[in-house]
């Protein structure tokens, strides 16, 4: 696409660069590192599902088991598929169940007896990992055999906390005209260091990701794809102290899009800044793979900071999420970063300076689907007013020509959408899509005008801010409170204690596939 | 004192109107149906006091429902000397305010300390009130510039709990609990106020931390029953939380002092 912006393409490039050198350090710690949840994800990618009687995955009886015999620096996948080939176990939940009532002896095998955990560990994760190929290929066939809709393609977020009321919720959604819809997760989720099993029917504030939901709620909306002709995608969380097994399921479910931020966990819910860097990597390669859109999260430092001081560290995290989602794999079309209409609208001018924002990021970032966030912060409880502004958003979001728009609801903050909130906020995009989603071939702001300033005054800014992270480190820069408004110390937070130095030797099957160093081959 | 009764407004005094909308679960397809639907929201626009009506709009959604918006004449009376104010025992303040309180009030940052004590492993409520996430739209008590936040997580036991809020420095120490099995709040939240007298009763000991505690299940009027300063129950936002803090840590003449940090850079960190 042409710029509009007249953006110098040097200062561009050492934008990329300096994103680049700052995140490096972090690609190292992740490839010297691993976590209880990448462990876990390894057998959930093998298969292993289910609970104990307490609803304690296996998954996490099994890993803790290996933890405590052999330690986790070789992998779990070493120690526990030789107690399966040696100790006479039928399968990985047999196995599970033994080793969580201290009935098996793991080891870290050597010659002939590694060389056949590694095969079958292999094998096993090529099954598995060969299923979320082939849903990536089932998603193409569905949408050959429906359509793909017409960007900007429309969020919509359902969340009763019962899958069984957000499954009709959703599909009525569909039919009015919803592309993708998100399941909102249940409050504090995120801070479980296990996934919850089975199709549940209780949450705070929202519906628990379990792999079980997943596969409904995508069943669903299959149908309700084939009914519209048009494919609706699906989309759900992987944040949180359990990123890569959530990532994993949703590769095994064949979810479209996933939340996946570089920093959110860190910021917002005190997670681990390590434990986040190192599960990260892991799910973003998970989610290349199965050609999942990831999206970033971005638009959150605007509800806590100023949308105007803090616009470019909207393009710094951008930046970074960019650098990392492609060293794990990910392609520029599954580059969902995020940002936000949150300026305040008393401020002069704020159109002009949210369409800068917008047409900004737009120009750093020509390939990826940018997601697109409404308004909430000055959403006052005056619907009437919000209703306009929310117009004001769809407005940017097309002339800007935006890629996914999340649908503000003019009771934003007052309560959960009422079914006809959520059809007026149908209504006002379908009206600005209909009347004006042609305006942005004509939007070329003035040559050295107001909006070309402020987008090279914001992208002037991140180069500065940059620069400062590079100074001192991108773990330092998040301990001195750079992003969100909080310091995060690198040694604080929740889930510092399931990170794990891998040793020589280390072993993770999953992570042989996805990074190419073997193949599926033969292994079905 | 121009009278106590007063009527809705709309172009001239007295006249009574007002505007709603609703959504009625009735189908609004065919001729027959949309007569129907219009009726039954005449009929409840009329049940709501509403005398004469008029729906000027209806639309279907979806094949079971119709949104309507409905203009009448209200025919009740709003008498306001009837009208009765509770009052919050503290102001609910801004953030910005809250941090201009605490900053000319206490003069330095305010401490919490907050856990989930006894066996409860529900940090849900607890992390909603302090994670930077916050809930209900409102960021928890990370996001307050003038307040440092130490949460220790679930299952903390009360002689932790004391310890650490001693080494910290806490001037309030917030317990949510969740698990009400036998009663179990009732009792882990008096077993907590307890322990906390006794270490204040102690030789040279600093002051016993402001105690407030928090869960679905509390009866906000009990605190003198638990033996701590507050209650708070069912939908407490972060802003309420912080607002009684600010309130009972930082007492100042001026609750009505403006400030305009929301625009502050957020490089300055809210944590020490």
């Amino acid at each position: 696409m042409q710029t509009r912006l007249n953006l110098d393409p040097a200062v561009v490039r050492e934008a990329r660069e300096l994103a680049a050198r700052a995140g490096q350090p972090i690609v190292e710690m992740a490839r010297t590192h691993t976590t209880v949840s990448v462990e876990r994800a390894v057998l959930r990618l093998a298969g292993l599902q289910g609970a104990d009687p307490d609803g304690m995955p296996w998954v996490n009886r099994l890993v803790d088991a290996v933890r405590e015999s052999t330690g986790l620096e070789h992998g779990v996948a070493l120690p526990a598929w030789d107690a399966l080939l040696t100790g006479g176990h039928g399968d990985l939940g047999t196995l599970a169940e033994a080793a969580a009532q201290g009935k098996v002896k793991f080891r870290l095998p050597a010659g002939d007896d590694a060389a056949g955990a590694r095969a079958a560990a292999g094998a096993a994760l090529g099954r598995g990992i060969a299923r979320i190929d082939a849903n990536r290929a089932q998603r193409q066939q569905m949408i050959e055999e429906t359509s793909e809709p017409r960007k900007p393609w429309i969020y919509l977020i359902v969340a009763t906390g019962d899958i069984y009321e957000d499954i009709p919720q959703a599909q009525a959604a569909a039919r009015e005209g919803a592309d993708i819809i998100a399941v909102i997760r249940s409050t504090g989720q995120s801070l479980l260091d296990y996934v919850p099993e089975g199709a549940t029917r209780e949450g705070f504030a929202g519906t628990y990701a379990t792999q079980e939901n997943f596969r409904l709620m995508r069943a669903a909306l299959d149908e309700t794809s084939r009914e519209l002709g048009r494919y609706v995608r699906l989309t759900n969380y992987a944040s949180g102290l359990c990123m890569p097994e959530i990532a994993s399921l949703a590769g095994l479910e064949r979810l479209d899009m996933m939340l996946n931020d570089c920093m959110y966990g860190i910021i917002f819910r005190d997670i681990n800044p390590r434990r986040t860097f190192i599960d990260q990597r892991f799910s973003r390669q998970i989610h290349a793979r199965a050609g999942i859109i990831i999206n970033t999260g971005e638009d959150n430092y605007l509800t806590t900071a100023d949308a105007v001081d803090a616009a470019h560290t909207v393009v710094v995290s951008q930046l970074m999420n960019e650098f990392f989602g492609k060293e794990a794999g990910l392609a520029d079309s599954q580059l969902g970063l995020g940002h936000a209409f949150e300026i305040n609208p008393a401020l002069p001018d704020s159109f002009l300076l949210e369409l800068a924002h917008a047409q900004l990021v737009r120009e750093l970032f020509p390939d990826a689907p940018l997601k697109y966030m409404p308004p909430t912060k000055h959403m006052t409880g005056n619907v009437f007013a919000g209703y306009l502004l929310d117009a004001f958003f769809n407005l940017c979001g097309v002339m800007t020509d935006q890629s996914i728009l999340l649908i503000g609801m003019m009771t934003e903050g007052i309560h959960t959408p009422f079914l006809s909130d959520r059809d007026l906020a149908l209504e006002n995009v379908r009206y600005v899509r209909d009347a004006a989603g042609r305006l942005g071939e004509s939007f070329v702001p003035a040559p050295g005008g107001f909006i070309e300033q402020r987008a090279r005054q914001v992208l002037g800014e991140s180069i500065e801010l940059l620069r400062r992270i590079n100074d001192e480190s991108l773990l330092g820069a998040i301990a001195d409170g750079t992003f969100g408004i909080t310091r995060r110390p690198a040694d604080g937070g929740r889930g510092l204690d399931g990170v794990i130095a891998r040793a020589d030797g280390y072993f993770n099957p999953a992570s042989d596939i996805l990074e190419g160093a073997s193949q599926i081959g033969g292994a079905q | 004192m121009t009278g106590s009764i007063v009527r809705p407004y709309g172009d001239t005094t007295g006249d009574g109107r007002v505007q709603v909308s609703f959504t009625l679960p009735v189908p609004f397809g065919t001729a027959t149906e949309r007569a129907r639907a219009e009726g039954a929201a005449m009929q409840l626009a009329t049940k709501m006091g509403l005398d004469p009506a008029m729906v000027v709009h209806a639309k279907g959604m979806g094949p079971d429902y119709t949104f309507f918006v409905v203009y009448g004449r209200a025919t009740h009376l709003v008498d306001l000397s009837e009208v009765t104010v509770t009052e919050r025992e503290f102001p609910l303040l801004s953030p910005a305010e809250v941090n201009l309180r605490i900053r000319t009030g206490l003069g330095r940052k305010l401490v919490v300390v907050g856990a989930c004590i006894g066996t409860d492993a529900h940090t849900v409520g607890i992390d909603a009130i302090l994670n930077v996430k916050g809930h209900s739209g409102e960021k928890g008590l990370e996001y307050y510039r003038e307040i440092r936040v130490v949460n220790l997580g679930s299952q903390v036991a009360v002689p932790d709990l004391v310890a650490r809020a001693r080494a910290e420095g806490a001037d309030a120490v917030l317990v949510s609990q969740v698990v009400t099995q036998r009663d179990a709040h009732i009792t882990n939240a008096q077993e907590m106020s307890a322990a906390f007298d006794a270490a204040a009763g102690e030789l040279g000991a600093p002051g016993r931390p402001l105690l407030v505690v928090g869960g679905p299940r509390f009866d906000p009027s009990m605190a003198a029953d638990l033996g701590v300063d507050k209650i708070f129950g069912k939908a407490t936002t972060p802003g309420e939380v912080a607002s009684y803090l600010a309130y009972a840590l930082a007492p100042t003449g001026d609750d009505g002092a403006s400030a305009d940090e929301e625009s502050a850079p957020m490089a300055e960190g809210a944590a020490a």
